[in-house]
């Protein structure tokens, strides 16, 4: 990532888990490379997660993660606090994911994307229950946590674009549609099918069957 | 109002975004109040969501640790031309 890309990156709103990297930053531009090494420990998990669920695979993530923390030694003494540190990380990252995407889709030119999601139909819900236990719950099972990062993985990485800025992350959808170069309409329509593929997936895992609910009209 | 023309609402009811007429708002209410299905899908979508921000970080493998921190010492040595070691106890 060059310079002019990282001033180009749309500003950042708060995000948690970096409290007090203030004094670790100040001693890092003076070159005290310790510290530094305290704030890439402190953030990778969050920029290694971050980059593993957008970009859905293991290798991709390791590869945007280094890429992250390289271009903040480039760009330590431009980051000058305007947003919170992890934030502006995240973008940097999701501009490296979203950059090896446009490199795979060059080396497919026969397969251009599909930009337009507003036209086609939504997927009507088919499996409808209530769920069996609290997420906050099946977060910490890893039994479930498999499930739960295999169906985000499984998504269109179009779709799992808008949900993991959007939803996960909590962008706001102007600057989710900044991040991924969209619309803000087509964003809406990404994070609602999104949303509804997921649904449709975890509900057949953690349903409870013994509640579905049968539409007694057509439902869709 | 129909469950398919709910649904394409379920954005903006799920994100508290909701910027309807007060008519369209009531249809929305009534179908909603009336449609068992489409309160378990808007609740599993909600559950969905919370599900995967209530997820812990993933650990970093530790050979990639090893390698991303000797590729940013190799960085930062080019960048500054040596590693100061400071007190970083934060």
């Amino acid at each position: 990532m060059d310079e002019q890309d990282v001033r180009s990156l749309p500003t950042a709103q708060p995000a948690a888990s970096e409290d007090h990297l203030e004094p670790l930053l100040a001693r890092a531009r003076t070159g005290d490379f310790d510290a530094f090494q305290q704030i890439v420990l402190r953030l990778q998990p969050r920029i290694y997660t971050f980059a593993r669920r957008l970009a859905g695979n293991d290798t991709d993530a390791e590869d945007v993660t280094q890429q992250t923390f390289l271009a903040l030694v480039e760009h330590l003494n431009q980051y000058r606090g305007e947003a919170p540190l992890l934030s502006w990380l995240l973008r940097i990252a999701a501009n490296e994911v979203h950059r090896l995407w446009r490199q795979r889709r060059r080396q497919r030119e026969s397969n251009p994307p599909d930009d337009d999601d507003s036209a086609a139909p939504l997927a009507r819900p088919e499996f409808i229950a209530p769920w069996r236990d609290d997420p906050e719950q099946l977060a910490l099972q890893q039994e479930s946590r498999t499930l739960i990062e295999q169906a985000l993985a499984e998504l269109p990485e179009k779709y799992r674009a808008a949900f993991v800025l959007r939803d996960i992350e909590g962008f706001s959808t102007e600057q989710t549609a900044e991040i991924l170069g969209i619309s803000v309409p087509n964003v809406k329509v990404r994070l609602l099918r999104a949303r509804l593929m997921l649904r449709e997936r975890l509900t057949r895992y953690f349903g409870d069957p013994e509640r579905r609910v049968v539409p007694d009209h057509d439902h869709g | 109002m129909t469950c398919e023309e709910l649904l394409r609402l379920i954005n903006e009811m799920v994100d508290g975004e909701l910027d309807l007429t007060v008519a369209e708002c009531r249809q929305f209410a009534e179908h909603l109040a009336q449609c068992n299905p489409c309160q378990v899908v808007v609740d599993n979508i909600r559950k969905t969501i919370q599900l995967y921000r209530a997820g812990e970080p993933f650990p970093l493998p530790e050979p990639l640790q090893r390698r991303l921190l000797e590729a940013l010492r190799r960085r930062w040595q080019e960048r500054f031309g040596s590693i100061t070691v400071g007190q970083a106890d934060n």
